[in-house]
């Protein structure tokens, strides 16, 4: 009989090795984990609470040390809890899961909303190198969430890259919706593709002005996460999985999913329910 | 030569080949059950249903284990109103015989929910009557063998479509209870549901999964599986559908030697994606070529003949 590596994934569990809190909302984790370490810019992985819950995230970055991270933003009960974790405790890891960002050289457009920064971030420092005349347009409600200005610094430096801040309230940066500076910027610009991940209305709209523009792009998408093995259907958009299908989507895909994408998802139950 | 004749017909379905989609796998949407069927399925079988909606458990849902997966996904699915919708419309869309799983809380519920799923157009149903990590219904229902006639009765006697009851093998004879469902109108069999299990973490000394308990599934459970069809072919005359631990056509031969009709596939689509159907199918072919079969009743149950 042959052997079959189901447990080709099994979780692991490894102590916390650093906290960096990032605003009053998100917290940084970083892990030892040989196999998440070798994540592709788009990956995610599960993370297990002992005793609370098992939560998909997005990688922010993992080097050759062996070590990865990701940004936590507080939004229930389950972030909660891993946020009042320490250097020191311990977390299950399952991964990495789903596809990677293809790696565009040229001319990119970032736009990222909120914790939709992670990601991109991670992609970012992975194409610094070779990146043309870029730009990162980077919109958050207010400033103190405007994610890692400091690591922005580091990962874009010696690029031709621009960083575009906006904030709903006007507290830093343009005043206004991130999507209102794409607009201007593909007015003006050329780009060899868009990049994009935050909240799904914010990415359809930035989809509609691709396609406008005629410009292709990748988003990164977000679903119920349950299985992350692409048995369950709790992450289906049309007929993809987002686990495994996903979570990166590229244009041809997101006009597949267009009665879906920006709209809607699946619930608990596993109803179709308009996204807030 | 002859043409290999890899059709199925059993209870009135009529199934292109034998591999079907097993109940919990995707599921929710004829977008999904449409992949399935473009890789290669004969039928396919729902996610289960019953009849008000169910959020499921918290995470974690499922555990990686050793040449096998547990998991207690806690039956979410968002009611039979709501399911209707799906199954019209996969009705209309998938192209193969669509098997709808139902369960419920009591005799009446099953009643219920099957009803309005043949109305909505289920080819047949399957009664998960064995899931074995909710309490009061599957396998708390499956191992009681006069609770179990009891609903196989009510559903018989309200449908008109082929009754299929999926066992559990939490059970000391599933030979016994399969005659029970049968004596009460079952038209045919799934042998088998996931195996009651555990998993646990050495560092933090907790349970793995939310619910504790779950259901494993994958190659660890084939044997059991092949020992459950092979027990109860012996006793009981109605189709059987073999399912457990099926990666490849070699297994899914295996179910058919031991009395098996057709064979369900789940765990297997997270490695091998949808096109294991096909692949398990092709296999088949080759294997029946070989061998000078050319229907699939030339073998099904052949390791019983003395």
């Amino acid at each position: 009989m042959s052997v079959y590596h189901i447990a080709n994934n099994e979780l692991r569990m490894t102590r916390v090795l650093s906290v960096d809190t990032e605003s009053p909302t998100v917290k940084t984790f970083t892990l030892k984990d040989e196999r998440c370490a070798k994540a592709e810019p788009g990956q995610f992985m599960m993370l297990w609470i002992p005793g609370v819950d098992e939560i998909p995230l997005s990688i922010l970055d993992a080097d050759q040390q062996g070590r990865v991270s990701v940004a936590v933003k507080k939004v229930g009960q389950a972030t909660e809890a891993l946020h009042r974790a320490n250097v020191g405790d311990l977390l299950g890891v399952r991964g990495p899961f789903g596809n990677s960002f293809a790696l565009v050289k040229g001319t990119v457009l970032f736009v990222a909303g909120g914790t939709g920064t992670v990601p991109l971030l991670f992609l970012a420092r992975k194409l610094a190198p070779r990146m043309g005349k870029s730009f990162f347009v980077l919109g958050a409600k207010t400033k103190s969430e405007l994610l890692f200005s400091n690591r922005f610094e580091e990962v874009l430096k010696g690029t031709e890259t621009k960083l575009v801040t906006s904030t709903e309230d006007g507290s830093c940066g343009i005043t206004g919706l991130c999507t209102e500076i794409v607009e201007k910027i593909l007015a003006e610009e050329e780009f060899n593709i868009i990049y994009s991940c935050g909240p799904e209305k914010m990415i359809r709209r930035v989809f509609e002005l691709a396609e406008k523009h005629r410009i292709f792009m990748e988003a990164s998408l977000e679903r119920l996460m349950r299985c992350a093995i692409g048995l369950c259907g709790s992450c289906t958009i049309g007929k993809y999985r987002v686990c495994g299908d996903g979570p990166v989507f590229n244009s041809k895909q997101l006009r597949e999913t267009h009665g879906e994408f920006g709209k809607s998802k699946r619930d608990m139950t596993g109803r179709i329910v308009p996204l807030e | 030569m002859k043409a290999i004749d890899l059709t199925v017909n059993f209870v009135g379905l009529r199934l292109g080949n034998p591999t079907v989609l097993a109940s919990g796998i995707l599921g929710y949407s004829t977008e999904t059950l449409k992949e399935i069927v473009k890789g290669g399925a004969g039928a396919v079988v729902t996610k289960s249903v019953c009849l008000k909606p169910r959020e499921g458990y918290a995470n974690p849902t499922v555990v990686q284990a050793s040449c096998g997966l547990i998991n207690a996904m806690g039956l979410p699915n968002p009611g039979i109103e709501e399911y209707v919708k799906e199954i019209h419309s996969a009705k209309v869309n998938v192209g193969v015989p669509l098997i709808v799983s139902i369960f419920g809380f009591s005799a009446e519920e099953y009643k219920v929910v099957a009803e309005k799923a043949v109305e909505a157009g289920a080819d047949a149903v399957e009664l998960n009557v064995s899931c074995p990590h909710v309490k009061d219904t599957g396998s708390e229902i499956g191992q009681d063998e006069e609770v179990l006639k009891e609903v196989v009765k009510k559903v018989k006697s309200s449908v008109d479509k082929p009754v299929f009851v999926k066992l559990s093998p939490n059970v000391t004879s599933i030979a016994d209870v399969a005659e029970a469902a049968v004596n009460a109108g079952a038209d045919g069999l799934t042998i088998m549901n996931t195996i009651k299990a555990l998993a646990v973490d050495v560092e933090s000394g907790k349970p793995i999964l939310a619910n504790r308990f779950g259901g494993l599934s994958g190659p660890a459970v084939k044997p059991i599986a092949l020992r459950c069809v092979y027990d109860v072919y012996e006793r009981v005359k109605v189709p059987l559908m073999g399912c457990g631990g099926i990666m490849d056509w070699r297994d899914a031969v295996e179910f058919l030697l031991v009395g098996a009709s057709a064979v369900q596939v789940g765990t297997a689509i997270s490695l091998k994606g949808a096109n294991v159907f096909g692949k398990i199918t092709q296999g088949m072919e080759k294997y029946m070529k070989t061998k000078g079969f050319e229907r699939l009743e030339d073998f099904v149950g052949l390791s019983h003949r003395k």
